[in-house]
């Protein structure tokens, strides 16, 4: 490392992509479309495993993983593989609902801060700060505790906790686009605010707030299962994947690493394939890389 | 002077209004919740506390009151630096937040400390070698731990070091069954090993990704460029001129994390049981200790203040056009 070592200049950094003979914007769909795929086998085996993998089987308790039994067993003999789909789709619906709604949310706020003149802007701002003023796990212990725990606690967190970033992005943008000529000429042509928020303005940040909405989900998925994990969110007997690492926890030092170990892999796997599909279509929507 | 008067003026009112806030915001939670403090407090004892004692409980907390003359007597005892007492803990709130405050400080500053200094080394050299494959490693490294849950990483450690290799204790601050005055630094520092780990790894990511943009957009400025032409080794254009630009944004972005922190915080002290303020936090919200509760949100939100505050000031210090600027 030192003034012998290649000169690269950063735009000769391009990553190649020759291999398969694939333009940039080919690899891109195709990563999306894998990380769907992935969802989509996640999903499908949280729905289709049949119930029968559940039951307890004493006889196959605390079993090493096998190709019967690819993530083990756990100590009443159920599959953990099926436990562990049912769990993430689980989370799955869940971080979806919330984060959709918390996505409505921010774009309403953020539109509104926007359009609404300044006293509107400035509570929107006001807003954001508070609740990015707490952290956000003490945020979702609170409102958790204030429901009673259960669901309907983690769903509303969820959806109180996470709109503030997105809500900041489509202020900006709308904002931006306010003093556009196409939008003043429409004024003057004497549309209301409300057919230009509409016809104007929505269709210009609704790319971003895909984008936007996508990225919510690992961020609610991931929160979901903390909060869980932590006994706040839903109870012991629902499928979750908080619950299944909870439980894993108190079984750590019998050294049955499979019940920890699994589950967790699977989580990361499908809130990075979230990322990943939420980046690749940030890149295909976006017109300065759509066709990198 | 005016100009710094103003902002400080301006940074106290906002403290001032967002507290309020949290404070009522809250309270307003702990009030529509169906879990009846006098209940959690009475916990498995329900059988031996008759009705009466239950209204005597609720009567010297003050739950007999309306819930606005609630908010106004824990305001005005808060505005005179009483928080209460912990209902778990049977202590005054700012006794065990002070104690765990600092416990969670020692975690947390270790933590900080660590994942700035090994995602700012990470950041500059993926920048620096950008598109080869270290640079690749690092980022897929980086990508994926932003998507690891810290509790299953906390876990994962916990699986390897303490039961496996034995290495390490399980958790908490110090040994079991061990007075106070007996622990030494050395438990101390040995407890604190996992949890302060299972933090910094997860902390890495976003400053490490972070460093890597900011040097990659120096070492496509015209200075930069400048450079290379008088014939300055890309080293040599890193370290008179990457680092200097790179360093204090980075340091910014650390304080802005405090948020987060204080999250990971929060879970790495409960999967190692270690007693911080984060444990006493999920504590207090799993047996219904309001006082406790509310101390620790009020604790965290100062916590994150300071961290904005003072990201805020590094701007300033650094960026000439945000002080030329008036304040607005």
């Amino acid at each position: 490392m030192n003034g012998a070592a290649p000169q690269t200049h950063p735009s000769a950094g391009r990553v190649s992509c020759s291999r398969l003979a694939l333009s940039g914007r080919q690899r891109t769909l195709l990563t999306a479309a894998l990380a769907a795929l992935a969802l989509g086998v996640i999903v499908a085996a949280g729905v289709l495993l049949p119930d029968t993998r559940l039951a307890t089987d004493l006889g196959a308790r605390n079993q090493a993983p096998s190709l019967a039994n690819p993530f083990g067993t756990d100590w009443l003999g159920r599959d953990m593989l099926t436990r562990t789909a049912r769990g993430l789709t689980t989370s799955l619906a869940l971080g979806m609902a919330a984060a959709s709604v918390s996505a409505l949310l921010a774009l309403a706020l953020g539109m509104a801060a926007a359009t609404l003149g300044k006293a509107a802007d400035a509570a929107v701002s006001w807003l954001i700060d508070l609740f990015l003023s707490v952290p956000h796990i003490v945020l979702l212990i609170l409102i958790s505790f204030a429901f009673g725990g259960g669901a309907r606690g983690v769903i509303i967190g969820i959806v109180l906790t996470h709109w503030p970033a997105l809500a900041r992005i489509i202020r900006a943008e709308i904002l931006a686009l306010r003093g556009s000529e196409f939008v003043r000429v429409s004024r003057r042509l004497g549309r209301s605010n409300l057919h230009i928020a509409t016809r104007h303005m929505f269709p210009h940040v609704f790319p971003q707030f895909l984008v936007g909405l996508i990225l919510l989900f690992p961020h609610a998925i991931l929160h979901e299962a903390a909060v869980t994990f932590l006994g706040f969110g839903l109870p012991p007997h629902e499928p979750a994947v908080g619950i299944i690492l909870a439980e894993a926890m108190m079984h750590l030092s019998t050294g049955r690493w499979w019940l920890a170990l699994f589950p967790g892999l699977a989580l990361l796997a499908m809130v990075r394939a979230f990322d990943i599909l939420g980046d690749n279509t940030r890149a295909l929507l976006d017109p300065r890389t759509a066709h990198e | 002077m005016t100009a710094v008067l103003t902002y400080l003026a301006g940074k106290t009112l906002r403290l001032a209004t967002l507290l309020v806030a949290v404070c009522a915001l809250s309270f307003w939670l702990m009030h529509i919740s169906p879990i009846d403090p006098v209940q959690a407090y009475v916990g498995a004892d329900m059988m031996l506390v008759s009705p009466d004692q239950r209204a005597a409980i609720a009567e010297r907390w003050g739950l007999d009151e309306p819930p606005v003359e609630q908010f106004v007597l824990w305001a005005t005892s808060l505005a005179r630096g009483d928080m209460g007492t912990s209902m778990i803990y049977r202590q005054p709130v700012s006794t065990v937040i002070g104690e765990r405050f600092l416990a969670s400080l020692a975690l947390m500053g270790t933590a900080w400390t660590l994942s700035g200094v090994f995602g700012f080394v990470l950041g500059v050299i993926a920048g620096r070698f950008r598109g080869t494959l270290i640079d690749r490693v690092i980022r897929w490294y980086c990508l994926t731990l932003a998507s690891t849950p810290a509790f299953w990483l906390g876990l994962l450690l916990l699986m390897v070091f303490a039961v496996w290799l034995g290495l390490l204790p399980v958790g908490l601050a110090s040994p079991a069954g061990m007075l106070a005055e007996d622990v030494t630094w050395l438990d101390r520092l040995r407890h604190l090993v996992l949890p302060a780990l299972t933090l910094s790894i997860i902390g890495v990511a976003n400053i490490a990704l972070h460093t890597r943009q900011k040097l990659i957009d120096v070492l496509a400025s015209d200075y930069a460029m400048f450079a290379r032409a008088r014939g300055e080794s890309e080293t040599g254009i890193i370290l008179r001129h990457g680092l200097r630009n790179v360093a204090l944004p980075a340091l910014t972005l650390q304080f802005v994390g405090f948020s987060e922190l204080f999250g990971g915080a929060v879970i790495a002290e409960q999967v190692f049981s270690y007693p911080g303020l984060g444990q006493a936090t999920v504590q207090a919200g799993l047996h219904g200790d309001v006082p406790l509760l509310l101390g620790a949100v009020i604790v965290s939100t100062l916590f994150v203040f300071v961290g904005n505050l003072v990201a805020d000031l590094l701007y300033r210090a650094i960026d000439p056009r945000t002080r030329a600027k008036a304040p607005s």
